[in-house]
């Protein structure tokens, strides 16, 4: 298992037979992904390739059943692309372009909310199962399969964060990276609830940054649903107020979104936070470590009540999620 | 992109905003005849820069009469004026904004900008202007009055309504209050800000709405369809590394320590500063040389934080991700070649081609001290930044 995406996931890409279409689209068809297809208005009937170009995202869906589309179209048509994807019915969008404007960001938002359609980004590395599929630019060879899912606002550091569970010998369920802007589709929030959920995840690598309050309401959230170990790692600690630090959403503003605020909300929550990115591997590999110590004792022989406790909730959880599925398929 | 205040008010009124009658001056002879052809018996001499906090730093002068409105000029164009939003450096005087003086009965907030927590536009609006909103948001936060504006609808009469009897206004002063605030998103849409403040908004003695001050940001990203506000651009006002580091597309920030960095990757830099405090060091600049990262940007990042006298010591560090390592080796090879890097550089390079990267590095016979990781990384070039103080 894994979250969002997998080996069976038919994709296609926005801005395909553009310069950096075409250069990710071929890494992506080169690390397996399922890639379909692409839309390039003008185009359609083409190949690209050596896949089918279509006109609209409408044609593409139609024409080869594709759920995800990964969008490299210029910032200046990067929220049309978007709201395209979602009228079509796509079921994840992934934005990689950068410099989208907050304003028309701010009507994707309004137009996702209430639609079936999830986004991520834009300004984001994309989204990757390891050896089942990479929608995005990061380098897919540092990933390694495992079992732990990690969420972030920073695109190289989450390159840091994979590669360190990759030496670690964890690997990892899915990676997420979110983007840096202000205003994106999924959150924090949104990607540790279904990691929580994700039978393959075992632990959850947080990495957020200076400016807004994700993280603190991220860490709200984990304080009450959350039952893995979390690791979080916060950028900025030395960033001055005002100054916008790259992202566009990283910017401490009137005195609010510093990472000291972001801190003191994680640990608040029992998430164990590191002050430097080098540690997240080792912080990761430690906790699940206890926490398979922790089962293995567990297993042996104890008194009764505590066995009863965990079968107590099984089944439990397992109803849950069996009404949440049929839900989803009617 | 920020503007002045003569540049905002400009806009303001071209949407119908009162503001004050107002003429920008160069020189003090500009600004008394500004004052001459405005008339009136009070003035009041605004310094152009683009910070706030400028009454207190001696950057608005009231003048009763057109010789002290010639004085308060000659005083302020030329200088630096330093408050508490500027640094210690402070931004230099080339402008002075002539205004005729107004009769403040009550000073008000208001504010459009971006709500994350809600990914929509707010309105914030308070009945104690004039002063420093954060502070009255942190105090009292019970006179910070909020409505959020749904793209799809806009605006709503009602919203501006719930505002203006807040902040308590009467009679026509709430139908007054209402075609500000409608005209201010119009403009906040139209010209894609990412700030309107209007810090204050006065009634007068005359019980008429004013905009007295005015802060306007526009959004970077859309600069590309805002070509007119684009043009009003003031580079003199802007850090000139800064500059310098925009036209080679690198993001640079200026900051007060001795260690460089060259990173790739917004959080990888962020992060490579913090690595440099927590073990003893002080980050001198943060620097995203992007996700394309090649051989000539290396070598103008180079340039760039080299230009920085108070650097002791470079610490490079790139998670190839995209990119190659050894292109990026050989890029910094080339660099410190030609640039003359006369101080330590500690690089870490880790991801694609990383290995062929560190033999390149060796190769080249260079002083480049090479880090295993990233704590190695920051631990030698805070002792290499010690030793060549």
């Amino acid at each position: 298992m894994s979250v969002l995406v997998n080996a069976r996931t038919r994709v296609i890409c926005q801005g395909f037979t553009g310069k950096q279409g075409t250069f990710h689209s071929e890494q992506c068809l080169a690390y397996g992904t399922q890639l379909v297809g692409g839309v390039t208005p003008g185009r359609g009937g083409e190949q690209h390739l050596g896949l089918p170009v279509y006109d609209t995202v409408r044609d593409a869906v139609h024409g080869t059943g594709a759920t995800v589309s990964m969008i490299y179209v210029p910032a200046a048509y990067a929220a049309d692309s978007i709201l395209e994807a979602v009228d079509a019915g796509i079921e994840l969008v992934v934005c990689i372009t950068e410099g989208v404007p907050v304003n028309d960001m701010v009507k994707v938002k309004a137009a996702l909310s209430g639609s079936p359609t999830r986004l991520i980004g834009p300004n984001c590395p994309g989204i990757i199962t390891p050896g089942e599929c990479k929608i995005g630019i990061m380098p897919g060879f540092i990933h390694k399969k495992g079992a732990v899912g990690i969420v972030s606002r920073s695109g190289t550091l989450t390159y840091e964060a994979v590669f360190q569970t990759t030496s670690q010998g964890l690997g990892q369920s899915t990676c997420a990276g979110i983007g840096g802007d202000p205003v994106r589709g999924m959150n924090f929030i949104d990607v540790i609830e279904l990691f929580e959920r994700d039978p393959q995840t075992e632990g959850i690598i947080m990495v957020g940054e200076i400016g807004g309050s994700d993280e603190e309401a991220a860490a709200q959230h984990i304080r009450q649903y959350v039952t893995k170990p979390v690791v979080a790692y916060i950028a900025g600690v030395t960033a001055p107020p005002g100054k916008r630090m790259g992202h566009a959403g990283a910017v401490i503003a009137g005195g609010k979104g510093t990472a000291a605020d972001k801190y003191r909300a994680l640990d608040a929550a029992g998430v164990r936070t590191v002050k430097s990115p080098a540690l997240l591997g080792s912080a990761m590999a430690e906790l699940l470590s206890r926490r398979s110590v922790a089962r293995t004792r567990a297993a042996k022989p104890v008194p009764r009540k505590a066995v009863r406790k965990p079968a107590k909730k099984a089944p439990k959880k397992a109803t849950k999620k069996a009404v949440k599925k049929s839900a989803r398929h009617r | 992109m920020n503007l002045h205040e003569y540049q905002s008010k400009k806009i303001l009124a071209s949407y119908g905003v009162p503001v004050p009658e107002g003429r920008v001056a160069e020189s003090a002879d500009e600004a008394l005849a500004a004052a001459q052809a405005l008339g009136g018996k009070v003035w009041v001499v605004k310094a152009q820069v683009h910070a706030g906090g400028r009454g207190k730093a001696g950057g608005v002068k009231l003048a009763r009469d057109t010789a002290a409105v010639r004085t308060a000029a000659a005083g302020m164009l030329g200088q630096r004026l330093v408050t508490k939003q500027t640094g210690p450096a402070g931004l230099p005087i080339e402008r002075v904004y002539v205004e005729s003086g107004s009769e403040i009965e009550r000073e008000l907030y208001l504010s459009l900008t971006l709500n994350r927590e809600r990914s929509r536009i707010a309105v914030v609006a308070s009945a104690s202007g004039g002063m420093d909103i954060e502070e009255v948001a942190e105090h009292t936060p019970e006179k910070i009055l909020s409505v959020t504006i749904h793209p799809a609808t806009g605006l709503q009469p009602f919203q501006c309504k719930q505002l203006a009897f807040g902040i308590g206004l009467k009679g026509k002063q709430i139908e007054q209050f209402q075609s500000i605030l409608l005209a201010l998103y119009r403009l906040y849409q139209e010209r894609d800000a990412s700030l309107i403040e209007i810090n204050p908004l006065i009634v007068t003695k005359g019980g008429a709405l004013v905009a007295l001050d005015c802060k306007l940001e526009i959004e970077a990203n859309a600069l590309f369809r805002q070509k007119d506000t684009a043009a009003l651009r003031d580079v003199g006002q802007e850090d000139a590394m800064e500059r310098r580091a925009s036209e080679h597309d690198l993001n640079y920030v200026s900051l007060d320590g001795d260690i460089a960095c060259m990173v790739n990757g917004a959080g990888l830099a962020m992060a490579t500063m913090d690595l440099i405090k927590l073990h003893g060091g002080k980050p001198a600049n943060f620097l995203d040389v992007g996700g394309g990262a090649t051989s000539e940007r290396v070598t103008a990042a180079f340039e760039l934080i080299l230009s920085n006298a108070n650097v002791r010591a470079i610490l490079v560090n790139i998670f190839g991700g995209i990119v190659r390592c050894d292109l990026i080796a050989d890029g910094i090879v080339n660099a410190v070649k030609n640039v003359g890097v006369d101080v330590p550089v500690v690089v870490r390079l880790e991801g694609t081609n990383a290995e062929a990267a560190r033999a390149r590095l060796a190769e080249s016979g260079l002083a480049i001290i090479a880090a295993a990781d990233l704590t190695d990384a920051a631990k030698k070039v805070v002792t290499a930044a010690r030793a060549s103080k």
